[in-house]
């Protein structure tokens, strides 16, 4: 069974936001609401590195573990997805995410703020796979038009890869052994910087 | 007389109590998903896998993910 995964390969990015447009328009995302977005860490200075940052899918969500009306659940290929019905609006989700992937549109004439939404790995709702209402809610389902996420199929330098997590670590790992470096920007030293050697 | 006063004034106190009454604050409960692969016909299916059967997606996911790895489509 698939467990589907990103990977954003920070030696390739570029920074054109061409995931961000591609999630945008394929799902037809309101105004104010990015699913994704593209993070620089050093932003200016020689070395910069950009990841595209969405839902992580994680396989332990936090989201999942507040959400006070249980509006999320996990898929069979390892997709954490939420029912709007269900959602309440009341944002818990959103402190609990480490990477802010859930965003609140604002709502009505007073800008109240509405049901979340978040990155769906391209596979819709709890709607009729491909149904007018699952687009209208959850956008686009991809995945069961036998598709992968816009974002990563749209990627120009395929700097973020999507899809079952095995097959994008080998895809990501080929790369790694080729050009024979790559696998340091992830991990610890990127996040705090390079560890104080002991004098 | 004094029987449609009486009336007439507990037929304000039910109308005016009716006001004081709570709409039900139930929450929506989850709805059940269907599986990725079981899709009705629709016209923007990509080519070459057979919609319903889960093996046949699979495959096609797999495949798919390779149009990603140009160390694959170089060879």
């Amino acid at each position: 069974m698939a467990r589907m995964k990103f990977i954003c390969d920070a030696e390739r990015c570029i920074e054109c936001n061409g995931c961000v447009t591609a999630c945008k328009a394929e799902h037809d995302v309101p105004w104010g609401v990015n699913r994704r977005r593209v993070v620089t860490l050093n932003d200016g200075i020689a070395g910069e590195k950009s990841i595209s940052v969405a839902c992580m899918h994680c396989s332990d969500a936090p989201c999942m573990a507040v959400c006070p009306v249980d509006c999320f659940y996990r898929t069979d290929e390892g997709v954490v997805l939420h029912d709007k019905d269900a959602c309440i609006g009341c944002g818990y989700c959103s402190y609990a995410c480490p990477f802010g992937a859930p965003q609140f549109p604002t709502n009505g004439t007073f800008g109240l703020r509405g049901k979340m939404d978040k990155c769906t790995f391209c596979a819709g709702g709890p709607e009729l796979n491909g149904s007018v209402a699952e687009n209208a809610k959850y956008g686009r389902n991809r995945l069961s038009e036998g598709k992968l996420p816009a974002c990563a199929e749209m990627c120009a330098t395929k700097a973020l890869l999507g899809g079952d997590g095995d097959v994008v670590a080998d895809i990501f790992r080929t790369r790694v052994l080729n050009r024979g470096k790559g696998s340091e920007v992830w991990g610890w030293g990127t996040a705090y910087g390079k560890p104080a050697t002991k004098s | 007389m004094s029987r449609c006063i009486v009336l007439g004034a507990v037929m304000a106190a039910i109308v005016s109590l009716a006001a004081c009454t709570e709409t039900p604050q139930t929450a929506a409960t989850r709805k059940p998903d269907t599986k990725v692969w079981e899709v009705t016909d629709n016209a923007f299916n990509a080519p070459g896998w057979k919609s319903g059967d889960k093996v046949s997606w699979e495959e096609q996911m797999r495949s798919r993910a390779q149009a990603q790895n140009e160390y694959a489509k170089a060879k």
